[in-house]
């Protein structure tokens, strides 16, 4: 229950220093900044109050593959909109 | 004695038994009715589209009419036909029995999803009897969103459905396959259908739920007007076409895996040999399951893609082959000095072999760019990809249907029929559909309801080829159902092949083993070497 | 000693498939919602600068609020799992409504939102009167909140509905420290309806905000 509790903490904590950090003026290190907080917070989340550690190890295949996948696609999207030459620029 | 006193098939014998069972083993019945009902009715579609192409000019139907009727085939033969096909009734019937486990992990839920096929085919008829959509089966956007006049949202709905239905059963075979096996039954030891059947639900999970997105966006914005896909509001169709692809590429392949696993235990029982290369067999079934998720642009090549993105997709295809052609030779090794029985399921198999491995290497001359800029929207795309569906899947699956007959009904069916009916098939086909490979490569636009006098001659023997494939897939309807009735007594294992289905009766009681088999040897254990 | 459900022999494997089919559940989510990102990825890429008009038009300190609300609905959660663990199902009880209350109260706080967008036309396809050259692009950011916030609040209702009946449950000491799995995949379900707001708070709420 302790580990929950701290894991609570943590969690406002995060909360709070992202709404602080997004008010300042860093340039692209808002987008870089807010996104590791919010992956922070999610690992916590996964970690303490999911138990994925507990779990069989097939939830953790279950969990690798959701993301993994998700990956796949926006890579591959990506991929196509960020290579892409405009017809202008000939 | 043949038959067990009681099996899963006396358990009850009313309507309302039926519609309310648990049964892994009715469940599947339940399906394959179902799925026969869409194949007719997409068969229809086809042998329309078949009948208005006998002649050059559009002397059946306008060009309207003809559009609607080549998307509802789609659709139909797609969601409601190829996609559940094997997994539904052979995996959801023997997946179980293979494993030595009871039933799948979620019973209730296992019913819930037919429910739901239901649901969503009852959706898309409704759209045909309201008069139907014309986008095509891809439903491609800004067509979809702003132009046609057709049922758009009521087919989409439908389809947003019954992919709810594939998720479920996909997560019912991942969870079965991992917690029910039985004792002895390990990893390697799975049978190779088993093992198709994991990696179709792992594609089924982690593609579906893109597609039920994607189409919840084109419907959002069809209804509201808003423009992710709309370039005239800053959007993009080519995003559509991403998502689309992301899940529809990968839906071949649940076609596809189902089929090789049928393969798979068709010839091993027919040659009465080990099949060759087990592990790399499993391998390129998963390989096939992850690397399908990685080619969908060569979909898009033709339609602005970046170029840069449309050279990676295209050696991504070309890598894909490789893990298909290793289970080719793997069929085809297996056979070496076997002892072979040519049955009906045999001669299905052998199609597939031939028709898939014919399906894939035209695939190759579509996954090169520069071919693929002649050759996209051109009947080649459309021979191309029913060798894959048709001569492929749905060969399988009447082969898996014919192998597997006896142990779902205790009956065996006339071998002669069902011999001629598959030779019919791979004539039938062949007819249909290698004219069209013809016709594509010489400039034949698909969907197009009438065409130049030249191309007569090709479309004319497509539809007479069309002709003997409907027949061929009347026949079986007639004498399977005939055995059902008067067909000879099948024992546990009338064709003396191996795996923990065959050690059960025919056709097996509820529970579907008297005590739980213990698993002592790998799978394909036949006498010969 | 309870009995396993049907197909299983033992609580041990009846526990880890509603672990695992739960875990599988959760995969399939995370694609659903991945389109969503993916698709907001694409278009901010596109629009950068429509997107930081439209993510002004968000209310920050209530984003964060409601953030707030639903990290302490998941700690609650996780509490009320360690209670029925050691045989406190009456305090799980408690905590599970507490934890529903949460999330209604998100629904309401969020329903306040979605009134203030509507009345100040911030809506595409209901009510949009924004104007000028960027408005086509603004309104592909609000297409996207909408789309993702909406299909987030229909898992938050799902969610509090399912926290009332598993309540209900623990209320009627369904669940013993051995053998609780409905409780265990009700509450994974819970924790991954905050894991997407998680996501959701930093890529439409914060957007440009320096």
């Amino acid at each position: 229950m302790k580990t929950q509790a701290w894991a609570f903490v943590a969690l406002l904590a995060l909360l709070l220093l992202s709404v602080w950090l997004a008010e300042l003026r860093l340039g692209a290190l808002n987008v870089v900044a807010s996104l590791a907080i919010a992956a922070a917070k999610a690992g916590i989340v996964v970690m303490v109050f999911m138990n994925l550690r507990q779990g069989h190890p097939s939830t953790r295949l279950a969990l690798v593959c959701g993301l993994a996948w998700v990956g796949i696609m926006m890579a591959l999207t990506l991929g196509d909109f960020l290579s892409r030459v405009s017809v202008a620029a000939h | 004695m043949h038959r067990a006193e009681s099996s899963y098939l006396t358990e009850g014998s009313t309507l309302a038994s039926w519609l309310t069972t648990h049964d892994h083993k009715r469940i599947a019945i339940l399906y394959a009715v179902a799925i026969t009902f869409f194949f007719f009715l997409g068969g229809i579609a086809a042998a329309l589209i078949r009948l208005e192409l006998a002649t050059p000019h559009g002397d059946l139907m306008s060009a309207d009419t003809y559009n609607k009727t080549f998307t509802f085939h789609g659709v139909v033969m797609v969601w409601f036909f190829l996609i559940p096909s094997i997994p539904n009734t052979l995996g959801n019937f023997l997946l179980p029995l293979m494993i030595g486990a009871r039933d799948v992990a979620f019973p209730r839920l296992n019913l819930f999803s037919w429910y739901l096929y239901l649901l969503g085919g009852l959706f898309t008829v409704t759209c045909l009897l309201l008069g139907g959509v014309d986008t095509g089966w891809t439903f491609y956007t800004p067509f979809s969103t702003l132009f046609s006049n057709t049922h758009v949202v009521l087919a989409v709905v439908g389809v947003f459905i019954v992919g709810f239905s594939s998720i479920l059963t996909g997560l019912n075979f991942i969870v079965t396959i991992h917690t029910l096996r039985t004792e002895g039954m390990t990893w390697l030891r799975l049978p190779l259908f088993v093992w198709s059947m994991y990696g179709v639900s792992l594609v089924m999970m982690l593609a579906t739920p893109v597609l039920a997105m994607t189409l919840s966006l084109l419907a959002i914005e069809r209804l509201t007007g808003v423009g992710i896909f709309d370039p005239s509001l800053g959007g993009d169709p080519l995003l559509f076409q991403h998502f689309f692809w992301f899940y529809s590429h990968p839906a071949v392949y649940i076609m596809v895996l189902p089929s090789m696993g049928v393969v798979s235990e068709l010839i091993t029982a027919s040659v009465r040999r080990k099949i060759f290369g087990y592990r790399f067999m499993v391998y390129s079934i998963i390989g096939i399951a992850v690397v399908g998720f990685l080619v969908w642009g060569h979909h898009m090549f033709v339609a602005g893609q970046s170029m840069y993105a449309s050279i990676v997709f295209s050696i991504l295809s070309f890598i894909i082959a490789v893990p298909s052609a290793i289970k080719v030779f793997n069929w085809t090794a297996t056979l070496y000095k076997g002892d072979i029985t040519f049955g009906a399921p045999m001669i299905y198999a052998l199609g597939f072999v031939g028709l898939f491995m014919l399906g894939g290497l035209t695939g190759l001359f579509l996954a090169a760019t520069a071919l693929d800029v002649n050759l996209t929207d051109t009947y080649f795309v459309v021979a191309h990809f029913h060798y894959i569906m048709v001569g492929g899947a749905v060969m399988a699956y009447l082969g898996g249907i014919h192998f597997w007959w006896p142990k779902i009904t205790g009956r065996l069916y006339s071998e002669g029929w069902a011999r001629f009916a598959a030779i019919l098939m791979f004539l039938g086909f062949n007819l249909t559909f290698f004219p069209q490979f013809l016709a594509g490569a010489e400039g034949m636009p698909r969907r197009y309801y009438r065409y130049p006098d030249e191309y007569a001659l090709l479309n004319v023997l497509s539809s007479a080829g069309a002709v003997l494939l409907a027949a061929s897939y009347l026949l079986p309807v007639g004498y399977l159902l005939w055995s059902m009735r008067f067909g000879e007594r099948a024992g546990p294992d009338p064709w003396g092949a191996k795996g923990l289905e065959w050690e059960t009766a025919s056709p097996p009681p509820s529970h579907n083993f008297e005590r739980p088999p213990v698993v002592t040897d790998g799978p394909y254990a036949y006498v010969h070497p | 000693m309870p009995e396993p459900a049907s197909p299983f022999d033992d609580l041990a494997q009846q526990h880890e498939a509603a672990q695992l089919g739960m875990w599988a559940f959760l995969a399939t989510e995370i694609l659903f919602f991945g389109v969503l990102f993916t698709g907001y990825t694409v278009m901010r890429l596109l629009w950068p600068d429509a997107f930081v008009a439209g993510s002004r038009h968000t209310d920050l300190p209530l984003g964060a609020i409601e953030t707030g609300v639903l990290l302490t609905s998941s700690f609650t959660a996780a509490w009320a799992l360690q209670a029925v663990k050691r045989s406190r199902p009456r305090e799980a009880g408690w905590l599970l409504l507490f934890t529903a209350t949460m999330g209604v109260a998100f629904l309401g706080i969020h329903g306040a939102e979605y009134r203030h967008d509507y009345l100040s036309g911030v809506i595409p396809g209901i009510r949009y009167d924004e104007v000028g050259d960027n408005a086509p692009r603004e309104a592909l950011f609000f297409v996207l909140y909408y789309v993702t916030t909406g299909f987030h609040a229909l898992h938050v209702l799902i969610g509090v509905v399912l926290l009332c009946i598993l309540a209900r449950l623990a209320f009627r000491g369904d669940f013993l420290p051995e053998n609780h799995a409905p409780l265990e995949v009700g509450t994974l379900y819970w924790h991954l309806v905050d894991i997407v707001w998680i996501f959701v708070f930093p890529l439409y709420y914060q957007v440009g905000r320096a």
